[in-house]
C-alpha cells in the first residue's frame, strides 16, 4: 500500500522552478533516500509531504489523504508525519522530557504520567536517558539529533522524515544517529531521507532517488543506482561523492 | 543645601511627598497594565495579512511614535475636552495618553521579540501537529518574552518617567508635589534633589529587577 503518492507535483519560488514534474510513491515500511546535488530540489520534495510547502500545482496523497483537501486538518496528518531538521530545532527553553511530551500533552492530551513513561522509554531507545532533565543546550549535536528524532516519535507517526539529519554533526557523532535511524528501518518504519550519507543510503534503503535540478532522474534500489546507474548525471554526480 | 530644610521637607511635608510616590506608582502600574494589553493587541494586528488592519496599526504606532507626549496630552485634555460632549477628568486624559504611549513601544517590542525567534522552531511545533496557535502559545511566546526582558523593562522605566508629565494637566502625582512643597518651603534645591532621588531610586530597582529576571530566566 502506498503511503505516500506524489504525482505530477511543481513548486516554484516565484521564478525559480524548484520542483518539475515530480512523481514518487513511497510503500508502507520502505525506506527511500533521495540524494542529488545542492539546490537540486530534495529538501523541497520533502518539506512538500508535510505541507511546509504547498505545491504550486500536482497532488500530494500522504496516508491517503490529499493534502490540497481543505476539509482535512493539517494539524491532525501532521501528526502521522514526523519530521527531522538538519538543524535539530530542538525547543530550547524547554528540558529533554519537555521537548518530547509537549506535543503528545498539548496535541494529543496524553496525561502527564504517561507522556513521561513514553518519554523515558523513547529515551532508552536512542541510548540517552541520562539526559533526561538536560537542556538542548547542554547536549552534543548527535545528542540533539537523537532527541529530535525521539520527539518526532513520541506522536507515534506513521511515516518518518529526514532532512539531511547529518550533514550538520562533526563526523565522529554521525554514526550514532545513523545507528539510530537504522533500528528504525529494521523495525518496519516508513522514512523518507534526504542525505549526503552515500554510505548509509546504500546500506538502509530500499529504494535510492536521484534528483538533479528539480527532477527526479533516477530511481533503483541501491545496488543497482550505486553499482550501475542508468544515467549519465547520475554518473556523474556518483563518480565525484563516491 | 541646608539640613534644616531636607528635614522640613521629610518630616512635615512627607504626607504630600508620600501621596506623589503613592500616585506616580499607581499611575504607571494601570497605564502599564492596559499598555501591554493594548500592545498585544496592536501587535496582533500589526501582523495581520489584510492590508487595511495591519496599516491602521502601523499608522497608530507611527503617529504616536512621533508626537511628544507633552503635546499628546495637551491634545487629550485641551483638545480633546474642548469638546462639549466630552468631560475627562485630568487623571483620565492623562493616564489615556501614558497609556497608548506605552501600548505602541510594547506592540514594537512584543513584534520584534516574536520576529527574532528562529523560523525553525515554528517548523519544528508545526509538524509535531500543534496548531498555529499552540505553537505561538507553548513554543514562541516563551521563548520571544525572555528576550524581550531587557526592552520591556526599558520602556516600563520611561514610562514610570513619563509619568512626571502629567503635572501639566495638574495630576498630583510625584512632580506636582514637588512643586506644591516648593511653594511651602522655598527650598526649590533640596526639594527637585529629593523628588529627582525617589524617581532615581523607583527606577533603579526596576532596572535591578529586570537583571534578575533576566538572569533567571535566561535560555539555556
Amino acid at each position: 500500500m502506498n503511503v505516500i503518492a506524489m504525482s505530477d507535483v511543481e513548486k516554484s519560488f516565484g521564478e525559480l522552478d524548484v520542483l518539475k514534474s515530480v512523481s514518487l510513491t513511497v510503500e508502507e515500511g520502505e525506506v527511500v533516500s533521495i540524494i542529488g546535488p545542492s539546490g537540486s530540489g530534495k529538501s523541497t520534495l520533502l518539506r512538500c509531504l508535510n505541507k511546509l510547502e504547498t505545491v504550486s500545482s500536482g497532488t500530494v496523497m500522504v496516508n491517503g489523504q490529499d493534502l490540497k483537501d481543505k476539509h482535512h486538518n493539517i494539524n491532525k496528518i501532521r501528526q502521522e508525519i514526523g519530521m527531522v531538521f538538519q538543524h535539530f530545532h530542538l525547543f530550547p527553553h524547554l528540558t529533554v522530557r519537555n521537548n518530547i511530551t509537549l506535543a503528545m500533552e498539548k496535541v494529543k492530551d496524553v496525561n502527564k504520567k504517561e507522556a513521561n513513561e513514553k518519554a523515558m522509554d523513547l529515551l532508552k531507545k536512542v541510548g540517552l536517558e541520562d539526559k533526561v532533565n538536560a537542556y538542548p543546550s547542554e547536549l552534543s549535536g548527535g545528542q540533539k539529533q537523537r532527541i529530535a528524532i525521539a520527539r518526532a516519535l513520541a506522536m507515534a507517526p506513521k511515516i518518518l522524515l529526514f532532512d539531511e539529519p547529518t550533514s550538520a554533526l562533526d563526523p565522529e557523532t554521525i554514526g550514532e544517529v545513523l545507528d539510530v535511524i537504522k533500528v528504525l528501518a529494521d523495525e518496519g518504519m516508513t522514512m523518507v531521507v534526504v542525505t549526503h550519507e552515500m554510505g548509509f543510503a546504500k546500506e538502509v534503503s530500499d529504494r535510492v532517488v536521484f534528483m538533479d535540478e528539480g527532477s527526479i532522474v533516477e530511481v533503483n534500489n541501491p545496488t543497482l543506482l550505486f553499482k550501475n546507474p542508468q544515467n549519465e548525471r547520475t554518473k556523474q554526480f556518483l563518480s565525484k561523492v563516491l | 543645601m541646608t539640613w534644616d530644610a531636607v528635614k522640613v521637607i521629610l518630616i512635615d511635608n512627607l504626607p504630600f511627598l508620600w501621596d506623589g510616590i503613592k500616585l506616580t506608582i499607581f499611575v504607571t502600574f494601570v497605564t502599564l497594565f492596559f499598555g501591554f494589553i493594548l500592545g498585544l493587541v496592536l501587535a496582533w494586528l500589526r501582523s495581520f495579512r489584510f492590508k487595511p488592519i495591519k496599516w491602521m496599526a502601523l499608522s497608530i504606532i507611527n503617529l504616536v511614535r512621533g508626537i511628544p507626549v507633552l503635546i499628546q496630552l495637551f491634545f487629550i485634555y485641551f483638545g480633546l475636552n474642548s469638546f462639549s460632549f466630552i468631560k475627562m477628568e485630568p487623571l483620565t486624559a492623562g493616564m489615556i495618553g501614558i497609556t497608548v504611549n506605552a501600548a505602541v513601544y510594547f506592540a514594537e517590542i512584543i513584534r520584534s521579540g516574536i520576529e527574532s525567534i528562529d523560523k525553525g522552531q515554528t517548523e519544528a511545533a508545526r509538524t509535531l501537529g500543534l496548531s498555529k496557535i499552540k505553537a505561538m502559545r507553548y513554543i514562541i511566546l516563551p521563548q520571544a518574552f525572555r528576550r524581550m526582558i531587557p526592552a520591556f523593562m526599558n520602556q516600563v522605566t520611561i514610562t514610570l518617567k513619563d509619568t512626571s508629565l502629567l503635572y501639566t494637566i495638574g495630576i498630583a502625582e510625584l512632580a506636582q508635589q514637588g512643586f506644591i512643597i516648593v511653594g511651602r518651603t522655598f527650598a526649590s534645591f533640596e526639594v527637585w534633589t529629593i523628588i529627582g532621588l525617589v524617581y532615581f531610586v523607583m527606577v533603579y530597582s526596576l532596572t535591578q529587577i529586570s537583571n534578575l529576571m533576566e538572569r533567571k530566566l535566561k535560555l539555556r
